[in-house]
């Protein structure tokens, strides 16, 4: 195990490098210079001068590979540089107030899923092409089919403005300040409570089809049989040695369906104006501030790339097939 | 042939789904034709008039039709889909067939840099190339091409390692052929059907993608009308103006649905085997 968990570890080595250099690459070879944004509504003649003084600042007169590994030697100590905006705060200290807000919406989402998927899955794998099965998979079809942001909008102009029990922006309240503990934690759930939904609803139907895929497969095996022979009761049969090994794939899924996840985020925290990392993002996009672009992209694939190890090594520590025909190899 | 029509046309759904994909193009071609306003031109007069017989689907802010801007929407979308797709295709084949067929460190290098392009959150690598580009339909295209060749690549590495093997391939090695050739004449016409279906499944994958973008104000720009932007107005107008965003987002509903039903359908006919399993999950646009 210890061999195996070593050389998965040593493989992510090259695609943690390959992102930093995919991350440089995307955003120094795009046309559009964002000093020269920066710069954009100056005078002539002051904004000449400025733009040199800026390039300079940033390095920007330099040849390319010096500035890759200029950027990689600060990045290793997590210094991705300071926001081009106003404010010009270190991009770390902005991705640090944002990151844990983004992993807990993830992180709640992932959880919801996978408690309804996996009963969704089960019933309508051991009840193929009942009622509960066909409705299922019409829910499953629409909710691939259905944008995450549309449905947030229409959540919104129901809940938020005809019924208005909802609110529809931002994780606080106005009068937060002035409320108690517990209201402030109403208030809090309160503010996630449509993001979540939106956010759970596609991820929802891909899992509990993943679900419903694997149990189909894990009950037409021998061994399933045989316990059925032995006498055992249908709710052990299935609840106990079809259900395990069904999970079984799930675990890699959900390593990888975890960029999806993560990217989906940015859209629905553009709308709910949550303060995660995805706003940040495109706020960062619109104003082309490319030490926080750099920086969110290299931190959110890190972040991908070391879920997917994670997921990686509990599916061979649950299932040890994987170690032993690996090793084979 | 015939057996994969049979069992297409056998398949209620995916046929349904055939039809509203047709009837959609067909919009979209005629949609000078049969758009009943100038979807471009503003009208102080009819700011956000609710829908009614003159404006069916009301107008907007500008007071222009959406029923009109709707139908040259449809235009956008399924260029982008296609498009995109043939890219992400194109790219994806080569590729994967190069890996595939040569396997070794060719495989092994074209597959470090399928499994790196996988871990960047799609929406993150979008947005940080669309905010140095100057948006269009054409960067659009090109972009969602780019971030979507893997899922093809690796279906094509497959089909290919198992292809090579075959008494078929062996003999064109055996007589000489080229493996320029042996690739294109002979592996890759035998592989194209996985291809396909992922193709007809990346569509509407790469139609919720742009509407993302769109919508969020980075993809296609006004005064171009797509689904997409058309919603990201309605945001703004939300509490006065329902129709701008019911209608669109409908219309991206319906048409990403049809697409997967009629994917589907095509991958039951092409693989019996499939059939009883009846489930592999299509991917989202993101």
């Amino acid at each position: 195990m210890l061999a195996y968990a070593l050389r998965r570890l040593l493989l992510a080595v090259p695609l943690l490098i390959g992102i930093t250099f995919v991350s440089f690459l995307v955003i120094h070879l795009a046309p559009g210079d964002p000093v020269e944004i920066q710069t954009g509504d100056m005078s002539q003649q002051h904004s000449a001068q400025a733009y040199k003084a800026l390039q300079e600042l940033y390095g920007l007169d330099q040849p390319l590979h010096v500035r890759y590994w200029n950027w990689l030697s600060r990045i290793v100590r997590l210094d991705f540089g300071r926001s081009f905006a106003p404010h010009g705060r270190p991009v770390i200290t902005m991705i640090a107030e944002r990151l844990p807000i983004t992993l807990l919406l993830n992180v709640i989402e992932l959880l919801i899923i996978v408690s309804l998927a996996v009963p969704i899955g089960v019933l309508s794998a051991t009840r193929q092409y009942s009622t509960f099965d066909k409705i299922t998979t019409i829910f499953v079809f629409v909710g691939f089919a259905t944008p995450d942001f549309w449905l947030a909008l229409l959540l919104m102009i129901l809940f938020g403005v005809q019924l208005g029990w909802l609110p529809i922006s931002g994780l606080r309240s106005l009068n937060w300040e002035y409320m108690t503990f517990w209201q402030q934690q109403v208030d809090f759930l309160s503010h996630l409570l449509l993001p979540i939904l939106v956010a759970t609803f596609g991820g929802l139907a891909g899992f509990s089809r993943y679900m419903r895929q694997s149990m189909l497969e894990v009950v037409r095996q021998d061994y399933i049989q045989s316990a059925r022979a032995k006498g055992l009761a249908e709710r052990v049969v299935i609840g106990k040695h079809a259900l395990r090994n069904a999970m079984l794939p799930i675990v890699t899924i959900l390593g990888l369906s975890l960029p999806g996840l993560i990217g989906g985020s940015v859209i629905v925290e553009w709308i709910f104006a949550i303060p995660g990392m995805g706003q940040l993002m495109v706020q960062a996009a619109f104003e082309r501030d490319y030490p926080v672009l750099m920086g969110n992209l290299v931190i959110v694939s890190s972040l991908t790339l070391f879920a997917n190890l994670m997921a990686d090594l509990t599916y061979s520590l649950v299932d040890p097939r994987i170690r032993v025909g690996r090793r084979r190899r | 042939m015939r057996d994969f029509w049979k069992a297409l046309s056998r398949n209620r759904l995916a046929v349904i789904g055939g039809a509203v994909v047709a009837v959609l193009g067909l919009l979209a071609v005629l949609a000078p034709a049969i758009a009943p306003w100038d979807p471009n031109r503003p009208d102080v007069r009819k700011i956000l008039d609710a829908p009614s017989s003159r404006h069916l689907l009301g107008t907007d802010q500008l007071g222009r039709d959406v029923l009109s801007r709707m139908l040259f929407g449809a235009r956008v979308s399924l260029a982008v889909g296609f498009v995109s797709v043939g890219i992400a295709a194109t790219i994806g084949i080569l590729l994967g067939s190069a890996a595939g067929y040569h396997g070794g460190m060719v495989d092994a290098a074209i597959m470090r840099v399928v499994d790196l392009m996988l871990v960047f959150p799609r929406f993150f690598l979008l947005l940080a190339v669309l905010a140095f580009l100057k948006p269009s339909i054409w960067t659009i295209m090109a972009v969602i091409g780019l971030t979507g060749w893997m899922g093809v690549a690796r279906l094509v590495r497959a089909e290919f390692l198992a292809l090579k093997e075959r008494e078929f391939v062996l003999w064109s090695q055996s007589v000489g052929a080229s493996a320029f050739r042996i690739t294109w004449r002979h592996i890759l016409p035998n592989a194209m059907a996985p291809v396909l279906v992922a193709m007809t499944l990346g569509i509407p994958a790469a139609i919720l993608t742009e509407s993302g973008l769109s919508f969020l104000g980075l993809g296609v720009q006004p005064p171009h009308a797509t689904w997409g932007n058309i919603l990201n107005e309605g945001k703004d107008a939300i509490e006065l103006a329902w129709w701008l965003s019911v209608y669109p987002g409908i219309a991206i509903l319906v048409t990403v649905l049809s697409y997967n039903l009629l994917g589907e359908g095509i991958r039951d006919a092409l693989d019996p085997r499939l059939r009883q399993s009846a489930g592999r999950v299509v991917s989202r646009g993101r």
